[in-house]
């Protein structure tokens, strides 16, 4: 799937660091096994008051309306800014799925974990690391002036909130592709075949215990 | 040629090509498969009419989502409905593609992390990715083992490759002697509250120094485990005469003449002397103590004879996590009372685990203060080796509950869960809020400390038993 350069629209803050993928889509959620239905999930113990379980109807829930999520001011967002070390912990995929699903298609931090970090993009969401410097400011401005506005330029590289110095952000160059040509991962690497091939050759002599067929 | 590191040895012998986009193709020699992030996986293959590019470098078993209790009925005795779903799919996936899995009722099935090298599936110097964050346990071999995501287990079984980029070298070297009832458990829960759960975001951490070579292959495996909590994608420690004695004979492993000659190649992967680290820490091993997480992140860890956070007002994570976990700022330690006690996990249910665990129990009984406590190990081996030396019977009479093996309350997805409010000490991973079960309170410590705690009901020094 393709992403145009420009992503648009409203971001909501989630000022805590350390946000693990344990929190994003707990554990009860895994065992969906497709990827698809897991937004109304996204952030369960946290946006509702009840505990959640695979199938169990938004009408049966209690919404806790304190969760920045569950305010009116942010329905319909697809940008989320957390604090540093954000979707640490789990390798879960279901994280980004229950994302995705929910809408939201960029998330940025001051870090990520590895792993999530790696899930967005293979699955369309743009994840941005900016400095600890302008996330506070982006913090602040959200919270003195009620800011929710956002534009990203992903071929610029570049975050404009309103009030706020453009910020600058880097990424590298085959995820920046991956976004905007929506590439097919595996049939790029498939492209490879004869290196995967040869390779193949020169390892079952050199090392002959690992490809055992 | 220049000085190289382990990872950087590893990497290179493992280079398959630069793709055009700057990344790097990686060869995978072994791949690991649970339930749990597989489903979408194989999904993704059959619409894309792939197959597995080396079907037999795959092993799979079922360990997140099932019973620990009585597999009489093997999967048909999985109550939830949705997690037999999981498990059926799992072996549909498994038939159909002709991966090699330890099924439910097979004695090999086991947490992925524990089969891996019980098995010789797991051997040094190789590349092993798993859709699952704690395959950094498999370092411990001095391979370098990744956990991956859904999509990369899909690319991996097409292709035999990761898409990937070079990480940074990082060396956390560890030196002298640990104090008697300091475990590898501690010295990795001691290295998280140093340099915390990001410390090591981008890159792979390479585990050095006298104490590490003196831990156990065991031991050297909890350390790996817990790399990923320190934020690095992979941790590992050299191969040496240990780790060789340890693979040999292996189901898996080499024999005969391969076996002679992957030694060779193994004990050629260490770091070379004059090799550099992006970054480096060096801790004593006296320093260490028996250590307790007090809050909701791997890094909020203190020691037995300290307290929690005293002053908490200006920090509004640690104000959080203490409300989470329901504790006072400024409690002591050995103060805090515990309802439930876990012994399993990929960290801490291996056969050495167990038995250092039964020793503090002999001849004990848990306080009546426990509402539960359970020992899960890590594999059905695992479990029969217990068996056969009568560990078993040293929990049970001490008032343990003996299961079956899988993952349970680490992350409990099956029925093994913490109520609302229950504060369990647990010889897993990851204490993050909900964990161990809705609103349940988890503290990290080692098997020995859990042992020990189990008796008073609330943690103690288990240095002092
Ligand atoms: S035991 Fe826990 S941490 Fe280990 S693989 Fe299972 S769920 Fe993950």
């Amino acid at each position: 799937m393709k992403n145009s350069n420009l992503y648009s629209g409203e971001f909501a803050c989630l000022e805590k660091a350390n946000i693990d993928t344990d929190q994003i889509i707990p554990k009860q959620f895994l065992k969906s096994i497709t990827k698809k239905g897991l937004g109304p999930y996204l952030f369960d113990a946290w946006r509702y008051n009840d505990e959640g379980y695979l199938g169990k109807k938004l009408a049966d829930r209690e919404i806790n309306s304190d969760f920045v999520l569950n305010k009116s001011d942010y329905e319909g967002i697809n940008v989320l800014i957390a604090d540093e070390n954000f979707g640490c912990g789990s390798s879960r995929e279901h994280a980004v799925w229950a994302l995705k699903d929910f809408g939201i298609n960029v998330v940025i931090a001051s870090s990520f974990g590895d792993i999530f970090f790696n899930n967005c993009f293979k699955n369309g969401v743009l994840a941005i690391k900016v400095s600890q410097e302008s996330l506070n400011e982006i913090f602040k401005e959200q919270k003195e002036n009620l800011q929710k506005q956002i534009e990203i330029d992903l071929i610029n590289q570049k975050i404009k909130i309103p009030n706020i110095k453009s910020i600058n952000f880097d990424i590298d160059d085959f995820r920046k592709n991956c976004l905007l040509e929506g590439l097919d991962d595996i049939g790029f690497s498939l492209k490879y075949e004869s290196e995967i091939t040869n390779y193949e050759n020169k390892i079952k002599k050199l090392r002959p215990w690992i490809l055992n067929d | 040629m220049s000085q190289r590191t382990l990872y950087d040895k590893i990497w290179d012998d493992h280079f398959v090509a630069q793709r055009e986009d700057g990344s790097t193709l990686m060869y995978i020699d072994r791949h690991l498969i649970h339930e749990v992030t597989s489903p979408q996986a194989f999904d993704g293959l059959r619409q894309n009419s792939l197959i597995p590019r080396q079907v037999g470098t795959v092993v799979a078993t079922p360990d997140h989502n099932v019973p620990t209790t009585d597999r009489s009925k093997d999967i048909e005795g999985i109550k939830d409905p949705i997690s037999k779903l999981q498990v059926v799919t799992l072996n549909d996936n498994c038939d159909e593609f002709g991966i090699n899995q330890f099924k439910l009722n097979d004695e090999r099935q086991g947490i992925v992390h524990v089969i891996g090298p019980e098995q010789g599936i797991t051997l040094p110097g190789m590349t092993i990715v798993c859709g699952d964050s704690h395959t950094s346990t498999h370092g411990a071999f001095g391979s370098l083992a990744m956990g991956i995501g859904t999509s990369e287990v899909e690319h991996v079984l097409a292709t035999q490759c990761l898409v990937t980029q070079k990480q940074k070298n990082m060396l956390i070297e560890i030196n002298g002697q640990l104090q008697k009832g300091v475990t590898a458990k501690d010295v990795t829960m001691f290295i998280i509250g140093k340099i915390g759960t990001a410390g090591g975001t981008e890159h792979v951490i390479e585990y050095a120094g006298s104490a590490i070579e003196n831990l156990t292959m065991e031991g050297r495996m909890t350390l790996c485990n817990m790399a990923i909590e320190a934020g690095a994608r992979a941790g590992m420690v050299a191969p040496d005469e240990k780790t060789f004695d340890y693979v040999a004979n292996r189901p898996f492993s080499p024999k005969g003449s391969d076996f002679d000659k992957a030694v060779k190649y193994w004990a050629s992967l260490k770091t070379d002397p004059d090799a550099s680290f992006n970054a480096t820490y060096s801790f004593e091993a006296s320093e260490i103590l028996p250590q307790v997480t007090w809050g909701t992140s791997p890094e909020m860890v203190a020691h037995i004879e300290d307290c929690v956070p005293e002053t908490i007002e200006d920090d509004k994570t640690v104000k959080s996590a203490l409300d989470y976990m329901g504790l006072k700022p400024g409690t002591k330690i050995k103060d805090i009372e515990v309802d439930q006690i876990f012994i399993g996990s990929c960290t801490n249910s291996r056969i050495e685990d167990l038995r250092a665990a039964s020793k503090i129990l002999i001849g004990n009984k848990i306080s009546n203060k426990i509402k539960r406590a359970i020992v899960v190990p890590g594999s059905g081996l695992v479990k029969k080796q217990a068996e056969s030396e009568g560990l078993d019977e040293i929990f049970k009479s001490a008032g343990f509950e003996w299961r079956d093996a899988g993952c349970s309350m680490c992350l409990g997805m099956n029925p093994d869960q913490l109520k609302e409010y229950e504060r369990c000490a647990s010889t897993s991973n990851r204490n993050f809020e909900g964990r161990q079960g809705y609103k349940g309170r988890t503290h990290l410590v080692s098997p020995i400390m859990a042992a020990a705690a189990s008796l008073e009901g609330k943690f103690m020094d288990v240095r002092e038993i």
